[in-house]
């Protein structure tokens, strides 16, 4: 048991018995999940051998790149293998929508390790631009016969202002990087806590926004519909595809898809380059970062302003998919939401980020509320497990900080963090010297 | 010499008050170009904070500070540093995740010019820039003396000396006029403090730049320095060659104390009387 047979040690190959142990056991939970979310058996095996791979060959750099592609294309061709209109694909879209948002949070987070606690207000911007540009919301536009603009039918008959997608996408960027930014300025004198506290109020200010905009007029037009919600939204309406349907969900997958590349896409450009080491250098220690040539505000708010990039694409993707754009969706919860994905998963690691975001998700929509939601029952208990979500975030998320603070798939960097006791910060390399005044 | 004849810094009744403490009183001195010039006093002198004037970290409270020709008083820290004034700092500061290659790249941050989009879609000019600052980095790290392995070290895991030469690496890298050195023998046997003292005269012949440094081993500074400020209480008490500054009657009270200075010779005669 503790000794490794001879014959199956090979030079860059991890193949001891606790890992073909965990991948055994890895390969028993994935079959059974698979079946219990109703996700296609045969493409739950093929995501186990890929992973079993790579774990295998951890240090063959030919067996790393082939198995990304190849779990890049087993996602492509994923939906083939699905019912179009069932569960798992609903699912599975919205999982990828909120991969988005953890990967623009871990930008702000994990990169620039500015604690944000507000996020879904980013999400909450995104989502009505798509509720005012995609919808009947403004029926006197255009006189009342409505005010489109490169969209097809039905939409180009309906009253309301009926923007392209892609457009309403581009406009949602630009708002949400600017409110990041604008969000981000009164912090820039603050540090760790105080920042979270500052963000947690604006997310707060935004989500009392959007559900007393209903009273709130500007041009004579109300902000939002409230609690009532901005419904039907319109249907994405790409250039020389059939507009999408609430019915055939495929498509839905594939754009969400393309949003999650286009996001890993930015994030491992920008993590490698000048921006991104500013960014880790003001996570360790904000002074030296300033003295080495960090310019604090600018770095800062770039940091702010492309994480809230993200936050509002996923928010105009997900208020045309949910059909619906209304307060109930940007509550408090929902930023603990997004942020226990980037912790779980491993702050800073984009590997890990995305992991942990497909997993909450899948517990949140799915397991939760599908899979185990009738076992308090069984066991003669008189509640639903959904009723607990939030306490089961709570519990995994103290189980992952006693078993495995650094996340998932940890950043090297948080590794050695946490593993040699170095404390991101002032008190890095013994603090005898405070600077007590640090002007940004 | 600057046209205005000063030096390449010179600050001017500089005082930084914090609440009801004067860490800093009026501080008038310049440093000429291409000297080493080093600033001494007893802990809670005030020179750090001095330092951190001349940096930009603390805005003095009084006083006007200027450099290479240009009022930097109240200037950002990392406008400072791009106009050419480099630090490091008594308590190594080095971002301690990052490799030892990456901590001099950041260094560089003040010299590139890559944007959000050209590093987003990696356009040429962004790529050349990455490429060089890199090759500039590892000459830097070459010329400190950090051996080629330790390069993409988490410079937390490198030796002490090592890190002390990477934080004179990561403020060399960004090619300043004027390094500022606080402290840099601080926890250095006698060896590695020659080595360095040898390494600043090298970096000032070869480079062609200032040094200013705070120092507490008398023999670096008596060894290194072409000009010596002491300060006491926040106030400059003397100033001067460092054979003038050695029998400065201030500055040995200053270090000793007045009853300290005859008890030193009282215990001198006692230890020659019971030998």
């Amino acid at each position: 048991m503790t000794k490794t047979a001879p014959a199956l040690r090979r030079p860059g190959m991890k193949t001891d018995t606790r890992t073909l142990a965990v991948l055994g056991a890895a390969l028993v939970v994935t079959l059974w999940m698979a079946d219990q979310i109703e996700m296609d058996l045969f493409m739950a095996f093929v995501l186990w051998v890929l992973i079993a791979i790579r774990v295998v060959l951890h240090e063959n750099r030919v067996a790393l790149i082939g198995t990304l592609v190849a779990l890049a294309i087993w996602a492509i061709v994923l939906p083939f293998f699905q019912d179009s209109g069932g569960g798992f694909i609903e699912d599975a879209t919205q999982a990828l929508a909120l991969t988005v948002m953890a990967l623009g949070l871990n930008i702000i987070v994990g990169f620039a390790g500015l604690l944000d606690l507000g996020y879904v207000a980013f999400y909450a911007l995104g989502a009505l631009t798509t509720g005012w540009f995609m919808s009947g919301f403004f029926a006197g536009a255009g006189g009342g016969e409505g005010f489109s603009l490169l969209v097809g039918e039905p939409a180009s008959n309906l009253p309301g202002v009926h923007f392209n997608f892609l457009m309403v996408l581009l406009i949602a960027v630009v708002v949400t990087t600017i409110a990041g930014m604008l969000i981000g300025l009164p912090t820039l004198r603050l540090r760790g806590d105080y920042i979270a506290i500052v963000t947690l109020a604006f997310g707060e200010i935004v989500g009392r926004l959007v559900i007393n905009g209903d009273t709130i007029h500007l041009f004579g037009e109300q902000l939002t519909n409230g609690r009532q919600g901005i419904t039907p939204i319109d249907k994405i309406d790409l250039p020389f595809l059939e507009p999408f349907s609430g019915l055939e969900l495929r498509p839905w997958y594939w754009v969400a898809l393309a949003l999650v590349g286009v996001t890993l896409f930015v994030n491992y450009r920008l993590r490698d380059s000048r921006l991104g080491r500013a960014w880790i250098a003001l996570r360790e220690d904000e002074v030296a970062a300033a003295s080495m040539g960090v310019p604090l505000v600018k770095t800062k708010l770039l940091a702010y302003g492309t994480g809230a990039a993200f936050g509002g694409m996923a928010g105009v993707f997900l208020g045309s998919y949910l059909n619906t754009v209304n307060a109930d969706q940007f509550q408090f919860s929902f930023s603990i939401f997004i942020l226990a994905m980037v912790i779980l998963g491993g702050l800073g690691s984009i590997e890990g980020v995305m992991l942990g975001a497909i997993v909450l998700s899948f517990i949140n929509y799915n397991l939760i509320p599908d899979v185990f939601n009738d076992y308090p029952s069984k066991v003669g208990l008189d509640f639903d497990l959904s009723e607990l979500s939030f306490g089961i975030f709570g519990f995994l998320l103290v189980i992952m900080m006693v078993l495995r603070p650094e996340g998932l798939i940890p950043e090297r960097r948080r590794k050695i963090e946490l593993t040699e006791g170095v404390g991101a910060g002032d008190t890095a390399f013994g603090g005898g010297e405070t600077i007590q005044e640090v002007r940004a | 010499m600057n046209a205005d004849g000063a030096g390449l810094l010179t600050a001017e009744n500089v005082t930084k008050v914090f609440g009801g403490l004067v860490a800093v009183e009026d501080v008038t001195f310049s440093v000429p170009e291409r000297g080493i010039v080093s600033i001494i006093g007893p802990n809670g002198a005030g020179k750090t904070t001095f330092f951190n004037m001349l940096t930009g970290l603390y805005r003095p409270t009084y006083g006007r500070i200027r450099f290479d020709g240009r009022n930097v008083t109240g200037r950002r820290p990392d406008l400072i540093m791009k106009d050419g004034m480099a630090r490091t700092f008594q308590n190594i500061r080095l971002f301690g995740t990052m490799t030892a290659l990456e901590n001099v790249m950041v260094g560089q941050n003040a010299r590139m010019r890559a944007g959000l989009f050209g590093s987003i879609f990696r356009v040429p000019r962004v790529r050349r820039e990455e490429r060089s600052v890199e090759e500039k980095a590892r000459e830097t790290l070459a010329y400190v003396g950090i051996a080629e392995s330790q390069f993409e070290q988490m410079s937390i895991n490198l030796s002490y000396g090592d890190q002390r030469r990477l934080e004179i690496a990561r403020a060399l890298a960004s090619d300043p006029k004027l390094l500022l050195l606080d402290e840099p023998t601080a926890g250095m046997n006698p060896q590695e403090s020659a080595a360095l003292t040898d390494f600043m005269r090298k970096v000032r012949d070869e480079r062609g730049l200032t040094i200013l440094l705070i120092e507490h081993d008398m023999q670096v500074i008596m060894e290194v320095s072409e000009h010596i400020t002491v300060l006491d209480h926040g106030q400059k008490i003397a100033e001067g060659t460092p054979e003038e500054v050695r029998t400065n009657e201030r500055v040995v009270e200053a270090y000793l104390g007045k009853q300290g200075e005859k008890e030193a010779e009282a215990g001198a005669a006692r230890r020659e009387g019971t030998t």
